[in-house]
């Protein structure tokens, strides 16, 4: 049985409390085959809660997740998702490929071992013992742990941490040629630019909640808009109505501010269609932005209204 | 070099025990060089200090004192190997492995069927070790008895395995066989393993009978001391469900957390 045009990753209204803490509030993700997405966020955006939940590791209060149509732990026994994950899973007192050969005998059908210590790059370190691995080799053998069962979705939960510049870049290099493959990829990450530069789709996570989604323009647009100013007399204000590509319009005595991705219709359109004059283009700084729109003090219209009438 | 399996669906693995997983266990054990001095060296310390100064004496029954610290010390030794083995689960809980493995299609049962065989595998090494130490320093026995006293010391250390995987999953210890350890030690004791019985007095004599280890000393000295008692089996029964009964509960606890 194909499995066509099924997403590999359909999740549904997906919340999750630890005692006080709201981790994740109804979270929806559906990430077709094929994709490589970065799942963005601060520290504390509920990113593994989210991710623990869709491997099944741990159960959503509320909501349903299914991988390639399967529950997760259906897919996990089908060799369908295979992950990365941040910390541990290791054993210490074996080696390298001991490892992997571990990781392939649990499952049906495998790749073979050595081609899964190349891809990773460690077939070089294969006889070493885990625990004289650095940061950076571990990482790399849970990568090669995740290829050897060819799973058609690999989940890395931020998996460039404590890796050093170029230990990244070849990190990503690999997982990149992987993805080339048409392997279906999701990683999470607190690094604007390691989403930016290997995410096809980013997912904007913020208090366990999905803020926006989109191709890395689109966010890096909406996290790096600008500010048009303006003074536009109140007998012009009707105008506003007709202003192209604003995210959001505020006018107070005389005074117009205008949020958008694209600055130069909204000024074109001031000019020619209204009398608005002292005109100032803000250009707000990417990474303050990005900060703005994920932080805790992000401005409320991010947030849902159906959330507000949930808290109360 | 193709992904193409993963492009279709597959059919569910029946995540059962296999040789590879149950290989690099047994491996892991042997490497594990103090598994080998629990399990080998001090037994055979002991057997020497306790058991070759006086391996001719007579015991009150009559019975040599060779023969019975021997087979005493080759419980002691398969209980001690059996309990290291299963007390793994901690260290593996503790590296993040059993979590891991959740992102396996293996079963729970089969990882615990897989540490139960692994077990089972050191504490054979653990009494053979101990067979050779005791008959190279002279302790002679007939055919029946070693095979007997062997058999019983080697398939009663599952008692103990079961001990091991349920302090296991109940601690997240790195090093819980230093606390095991120890508490083997005293139930040894109080077990009759590190002298008779009839020797410890009246009330060690009466708590004795119903500590873990005293089930399975009595049986696997049975061939020398020629004596039986059903009690002994219904001590081994009752220990082992209640370490099996731990060990699930605890395992059960353990998974719902993570």
């Amino acid at each position: 049985m194909g499995i066509t045009g099924v997403p590999a990753v359909h999740a549904v209204g997906l919340h999750k409390t630890f005692g006080e803490v709201r981790a994740v509030r109804g979270l929806d993700l559906t990430v077709q085959q094929g994709e490589v997405v970065a799942f963005l966020g601060p520290n504390g955006a509920g990113k593994t809660t989210t991710i623990d939940m869709i491997l099944g590791l741990s159960t959503p209060d509320q909501g349903e997740v299914s991988i390639f149509g399967h529950s997760p732990r259906g897919a996990i026994a089908r060799g369908q998702v295979a992950a990365v994950m941040q910390t541990g899973g290791l054993l210490r007192d074996i080696t390298v490929r001991e490892t992997v050969q571990l990781t392939a005998a649990m499952f049906d059908s495998s790749r073979p071992v050595e081609e899964a210590l190349t891809r990773a790059g460690i077939l070089d370190i294969a006889n070493r013992k885990v625990e004289k691995c650095s940061g950076g080799q571990q990482q790399r053998l849970r990568f090669a742990m995740a290829l050897v069962s060819d799973p058609g979705l690999l989940i890395l939960d931020e998996p460039t941490t404590g890796m050093d510049v170029a230990g990244r870049r070849d990190f990503w290099a690999a997982i990149r040629a992987d993805a080339s493959r048409g392997r279906t990829v999701i990683f999470a990450t607190h690094y604007l630019e390691e989403a930016d530069a290997y995410a096809d789709r980013i997912v904007l996570v913020r208090q366990g909640e999905v803020v926006a989604d989109g191709t890395a323009a689109q966010i890096k647009n909406l996290a790096s808009g600008r500010t048009v100013k303006a003074s536009l007399p109140a007998t012009d204000r009707h105008l506003l109505a007709g202003l192209p590509s604003a995210d959001s319009v505020d006018y107070d005595a005389g005074k117009l501010t205008v949020r958008t991705a694209d600055s130069d219709s909204v000024v074109r359109y001031l000019l020619n269609s209204t009398a608005a004059h002292d005109l100032e283009v803000v250009t707000n700084n990417l990474e303050e932005a990005f900060v703005a729109l994920t932080g805790d003090g992000a401005e409320s219209e991010t947030t849902e209204p159906a959330l507000e009438g949930d808290r109360a | 070099m193709s992904t193409a399996t993963a492009m279709q669906d597959r059919k569910p693995s029946a995540g059962g025990i296999n040789r590879t997983f149950l290989w690099i266990e047994i491996k892991r054990m042997l490497r594990n060089r103090r598994t080998v001095i629990f399990t080998v060296v001090m037994p055979a310390i002991f057997f020497f200090i306790f058991g070759l100064s006086n391996k001719n004496q007579q015991l009150p029954n009559g019975h040599s004192y060779g023969q019975y610290i021997l087979i005493s010390l080759t419980v002691y030794a398969a209980m001690t190997a059996a309990t290291g083995a299963g007390s793994q689960v901690a260290v593996e809980r503790a590296q993040g492995w059993s979590r891991q493995l959740r992102l396996t299609p293996l079963l729970p049962g089969a990882y615990i069927a897989v540490k139960a065989a692994a077990a089972l595998t050191l504490s054979l090494v653990a009494v053979i070790a101990q067979f050779v130490i005791g008959a190279l320093a002279g302790v002679t026995m007939d055919v029946q008895t070693w095979v007997t006293a062997g058999l019983v010391a080697w398939l009663g250390s599952l008692v103990f395995a079961a001990l091991g995987l349920f302090v296991g999953y109940l601690m997240p210890s790195q090093n819980v066989m230093q606390i095991l350890g120890p508490a083997l030690a005293i139930l040894a004791m109080l077990g009759g393993l590190f002298m008779p019985i009839e020797i410890m007095g009246e009330t060690f004599g009466a708590i004795a009978k119903f500590t873990p280890a005293y089930g399975i000393g009595q049986l696997a000295r049975s061939p020398i001391t020629g004596q039986f008692d059903a009690m002994w089996i219904v001590n081994v029964v009752i220990w082992l469900a209640i370490f099996v009964g731990g060990a699930a509960l605890a395992f059960r606890r353990d998974t719902k957390r993570v």
